[in-house]
């Protein structure tokens, strides 16, 4: 943390391949206002001098996940990350590694979203008509919700993926994000898509080039746990392997209860919006 | 599959070497204090206690077990260092060949030696 500044020079890393085929830095000054995050400094410079400035931002909250930099050596989102709050100044801003570039602080994610995709991150159950039209809702326990409740938290902003020095040399590795999320679902209790996953993790995309530096974690601007996600991943994989673990059965429809009354000053729910 | 079970069998590997090495530095450097193994002399290596130990079947199988593990731990992970080295499709066939037939020729070898010492000590 350091004292609030009068002004902060903001060094950006820009690139625009049709413009300047080679990244350069540029140096701004700008009027430090207390509270300001790096995505405030960012719109001032883009409001009074860079109109052609780009990166993606969204939320302003850290939810969407948009706004993931490399912000001082460190992942970090732009919206969550005070000026204040960083070790040092200048603040110097690239583009998240280990992602090819778009265009200035605009990393291109879709390998990342390739291989999220390629892990099945949704339910898998056999019981399509339900899944469609329900009738009551899976039954889980506070303690089956434990097992993946903090994976779930997970926003795919790519910080882990750009902090990952396994992802940084090896492509075929599918890196933090998707492999955490392959393992949210598997220990979801209302999934029965262990073996279906289990097809593309058992490959080399799989966990197993994974050396546990932990950097996933430090990075993760939402306290999630990728390094742990990743392990529990092998050993589930190993002890499967063995035969010493298959998945247990999802689990069943509970109906919707019928007895409780909807209190009086409790508006009734909207209509369905979504087509039947 | 074959990464999980490339895995799999590298975790059990290490394991196997947990316990035989465990082994093999307890008779190395406590048999002073624990003295199963040495019957000739108290210090491991002397010729009395070699040739007593490799006239047992327990000890040709732990150190053939020993060396085999031992090999697929080291040049599994050496093939890992390898291909974190970003090598194309062709090399990295090339390297597990390479890895395999040195694994299986070390083991081989090894694996005679340890036969020969064993049926070498049973003459004496």
């Amino acid at each position: 943390m350091i004292p609030a500044p009068t002004d902060v020079i903001f060094r950006i890393r820009r690139f625009d391949p049709l413009a300047r085929p080679q990244p350069a830095w540029e140096e701004h000054t700008i009027r430090y206002a207390p509270g300001m995050t790096v995505l405030d400094g960012l719109r001032l410079i883009k409001e009074t001098r860079q109109p052609a400035l780009a990166w993606r931002s969204s939320c302003r909250m850290g939810v969407c996940g948009s706004c993931g930099m490399f912000i001082n050596g460190q992942p970090r989102l732009a919206c969550n990350t005070q000026i204040t709050h960083l070790d040092s100044l200048p603040v110097v801003v690239a583009p998240l590694p280990n992602f090819a570039i778009i265009r200035d602080l605009v990393p291109d994610l879709r390998p990342m979203f390739d291989a999220h995709v390629a892990l099945h991150p949704y339910l898998i159950r056999d019981d399509a008509a339900e899944m469609a039209e329900p009738t009551g809702e899976y039954y889980q326990s506070p303690e089956q919700l434990e097992h993946f409740l903090q994976f779930s938290y997970c926003i795919k902003c790519g910080c882990c993926m750009a902090a990952c020095p396994t992802y940084a040399t090896d492509p075929a590795y599918s890196g933090p994000m998707p492999l955490t999320q392959a393992h949210r679902y598997n220990a979801d209790s209302r999934d029965g898509g262990f073996v279906e996953r289990k097809a593309v993790l058992s490959g080399e995309q799989g966990p197993w080039k994974c050396h546990y530096a932990g950097e996933c974690s430090r990075a993760c601007p939402k306290g999630v746990d990728p390094a742990r996600a990743i392990q529990l991943m092998k050993r589930q994989l190993v002890f499967a392997y063995l035969r010493l673990y298959a998945q247990p059965c999802p689990s069943k429809v509970v109906p919707k209860p019928t007895e409780i009354k909807r209190r009086a000053d409790v508006p009734e729910a909207p209509a369905r919006t979504i087509a039947r | 599959m074959r990464d999980q079970a490339l895995w799999t069998w590298h975790v059990l590997a290490g394991v196997v070497i947990a316990v035989l090495l465990g082994l093999h530095m307890t008779i190395m450097h406590l048999d002073v204090l624990v003295g199963i193994f040495n019957p000739a002399d108290p210090h491991p290596i002397e010729w009395g206690n070699v040739v007593a130990r490799a006239r047992q079947g327990f000890f040709l199988v732990s150190y053939v077990v020993l060396l085999g593990a031992a090999l697929f731990h080291g040049l599994y992970g050496l093939r890992n260092i390898l291909f974190e080295l970003g090598p194309g499709a062709g090399a990295k066939r090339a390297v597990n060949a390479l890895l395999t037939a040195g694994g299986v020729a070390m083991f081989a070898f090894g694996a005679l030696a340890a036969w020969a010492a064993s049926t070498l000590a049973r003459t004496l």
